[in-house]
């Protein structure tokens, strides 16, 4: 039997997607979420369609201190892990609030840097395995908009390149996910351009690919690296009068 | 993430399956129990919609539509019974993907695949079997329903049973539901025994709708422009899960296996009229003569027999972008041949005919207000215009007049009068849902027209 794939945030769309791309190819399943409750629906889905083992577990991004026992009392080391974990706080409010903004900056940046820290060590040591952050084209150049959210996924995103480059001789793969827009709870109600726009689904796959072919950093739609690299390449002077 | 959040709207042109009437509606995609609460709490008038597969207005609301394809998880199956637990946005076509290969197969099934649990339930859906196994009621154990006052109710024929009877073919006016337990039936092959049988006119097709009553699946299509002595010639296809030695050689080795159908996309919307009195007398010819060719015995995939339309995804887009309307009644089996001719006639006169014309044996009904009675259905259905609008009044009189009634998970033409004269139940339905309240909560625009 093959070794299981973790997915750290498995409540939202992206991670259900996830889940049921690697249940379909036959990985067995760990699902992790604060409200475990809430997984077992899911556990049942994922079962009956693809009849691979699945099991829930108890996971607060935010405790930090509990990271290293969530891993030890994991009832099998995960060949992949997969962290989906993520927020988008509201910039308004978190210029006023900056309560709001640190609880936003610790979800996108610190808690998943620290429990794929966790994992990193002990894959290190194995000498395999595949540790897959989903960081933001929004972590790619600050904006006005939205810099509380795109900050912290700009330190997961340099973060993830360290690691990569630190575990690069070990054989272990980190994957950075770029997903760009991607039709979820989070950017529901938005109007989104539909060309630039991914389903949970397409994120899935793409991953899934990402992993077979041993990548390093994907965009989930092509197009999202060329916009990326305008939007990096826009002159600081001009850039301060562009509403973006 | 924090949860659980009010659900963001948005604003969004829906339809349904016969893309009339359209409507802007506040879009709700709720993702939890919770949200919906919320929803109700703050005293949204909502409709719950699954995939959109009612050809009218019955799953749209402008103040909020509730999308429930969040709700899609498969939740339970025993092997013993058949029984599957499933959340109301589960699409069927994912239930056969997955329960065909391991030998189920739904105990009623309705004409397109691509319709949700929750879709299936409030319109108490009906299939080729009806009159043998009835409709989807038949095979529901139970259903978990949201009222308005935020209570989720567990109702079955033994618990709850009134709000189990109004909430099956209810049109999702007694709440949302959630999730239902339902069977499946073991098949040993994926294939079904077909015999095509070629009726002259409509004496003689019911004549042998009335001789295949032991036959499992039945189901006619009907020439609506054929006239005169020829008037209701008809195909009638009779249908039985195939046995694993009835197979042919070739399929016997994995008899649950069937070859995967060619799908062909209607990319674009017809132009309007394209389908006219003289394109659809050709097609009912050929498919005529084809089938008179074909009649006899012959094994048929179940996706081929029970979802023939299908495999023309789009196939809506056929009627051009004003759409069309779907007219379908039921009338009593004291009446049914008079009332069919008279049905036939209005239609072949007007030249109206559809190349879509359906015609199919019912039993009796247990739903307090789902659609089917004992006697025969008629289903047609027309490219919207001036024209049709005219053709569905006499329609609709013809159908009073011989003591029928009306498919409200197809409908968007009827007024709260006819509907009335047509069904006495609607006005106890109409009390129920006020002395329970569920009008504080739930409506569709269909609800609104029709006064429910």
């Amino acid at each position: 039997m093959r070794a299981p794939v973790l997915i750290l945030g498995a409540t939202s769309d992206m991670g259900r997607a996830i889940a049921q791309r690697f249940a379909a190819e036959g990985y067995p399943i760990q699902l992790a979420a604060r409200q475990v409750s809430r997984l077992e629906p899911d556990k049942a889905d994922l079962e009956i369609r693809y009849g691979v083992p699945v099991s829930v577990h108890e996971f607060d991004v935010l405790a930090v201190e509990t990271h290293a026992s969530f891993i030890q009392q994991l009832p099998e080391q995960p060949a992949i892990v997969i962290c989906v974990v993520g927020c988008m706080p509201d910039q308004k409010a978190c210029e006023q609030e900056l309560s709001l903004a640190l609880e936003g900056m610790r979800t996108n940046y610190e808690g998943p840097a620290v429990i794929l820290s966790l994992f990193a060590n002990v894959f290190e040591q194995r000498g395999f395995g595949t540790l897959v952050g989903i960081s933001s084209v929004a972590g790619e150049r600050g904006r006005a908009s939205n810099y509380f959210y795109g900050s912290a996924k700009a330190g997961f995103t340099a973060f993830l390149s360290g690691l990569r480059h630190r575990l690069a001789k070990s054989g272990v793969q980190v994957l950075t996910v770029l997903p760009g827009y991607v039709k979820t709870r989070m950017t529901e109600g938005m109007k989104l351009p539909s060309r630039l726009t991914a389903e949970p689904k397409e994120v899935a796959n793409a991953i899934f690919t990402a992993i077979e072919k041993k990548k390093n950093v994907i965009y989930v739609r092509p197009i999202w690296r060329w916009i990326m690299v305008l939007i990096r390449w826009i002159p600081e002077p001009l850039f301060k009068r562009l509403s973006l | 993430m924090s949860s659980p959040m009010t659900p963001r709207g948005s604003l969004k042109t829906l339809c349904g399956w016969g893309r009339y009437p359209v409507q802007t509606c506040h879009v709700y995609c709720p993702r939890s129990e919770s949200e919906i609460i919320q929803l109700l709490k703050s005293g949204l008038l909502l409709i719950a919609r699954g995939n959109g597969r009612a050809y009218g207005d019955s799953a749209l609301n402008r103040e909020a539509t509730l999308q429930m394809h969040h709700f899609n998880r498969l939740l339970g199956f025993n092997p013993r019974t058949g029984q599957l637990i499933a959340e109301a946005g589960v699409l069927l076509a994912e239930i056969l993907e997955i329960f065909v290969p391991r030998g189920w197969f739904p105990l009623i099934t309705p004409g397109t695949k691509f319709v949700t649990v929750g879709g299936m339930i409030a319109a108490d859906v009906h299939g080729k079997n009806h009159h043998k196994e009835g409709s989807f009621v038949h095979s529901l154990d139970w259903l978990d329903l949201l009222t308005s006052e935020g209570q989720i109710y567990r109702c079955s024929p033994s618990e709850n049973q009134d709000l189990f009877y109004w909430t099956v073919g209810g049109m999702g006016l007694t709440g949302v539901i959630l999730r239902a337990a339902f069977r499946l039936r073991p098949i040993k092959t994926a294939w079904i025994r077909q015999t095509t049988r070629i009726a002259k006119h409509l004496d003689e097709v019911i004549d042998l709708f009335e001789a295949a009553q032991d036959v499992t699946y039945s189901v006619a299509w009907i020439d609506c422009l054929a006239t005169g002595s020829r008037l209701g010639r008809s195909v009638l296809m009779l249908g039985e899960h195939a046995t694993r030695e009835e197979l042919p050689a070739k399929y016997r080795q994995r008899p649950l296996w069937t070859p995967r159908r060619r799908k062909i996309s209607i990319p674009v919307d017809f132009p309007n009229g394209a389908l006219n009195a003289l394109t659809v007398r050709a097609f009912n010819q050929l498919y005529f003569l084809n089938s008179q060719r074909k009649a006899g015995q012959s094994f048929v995939d179940w996706d081929t027999f029970f979802y023939p339309l299908d495999s023309l995804l789009g196939w809506n887009r056929i009627y051009g972008r004003r759409g069309f309307v779907q007219f379908q009644c039921v009338l009593p089996l004291s009446t049914a041949r008079e009332g069919l001719l008279a049905l036939l006639h209005c239609t072949s006169a007007a030249g109206a005919g559809s190349f879509l014309a359906v015609l199919k044996k019912l039993g009796d009904q247990q739903g307090y207000f789902s659609f089917p009675m004992a006697g025969y259905t008629l289903a047609l259905d027309f490219p919207m215009s001036q024209r049709t609008l005219k053709v569905l009044d006499q329609l609709e009189e013809i159908t009073l007049q011989y003591g029928g009634r009306f498919y409200l998970a197809k409908d968007s033409h009827l007024s709260p009068m006819r509907l009335r004269q047509s069904d006495a139940r609607v006005e106890t339905f109409v009390k129920v849902r006020n002395a329970q309240q569920w009008t504080v909560n739930f409506a569709s625009e269909q609800s609104k027209r029709l006064c429910l």
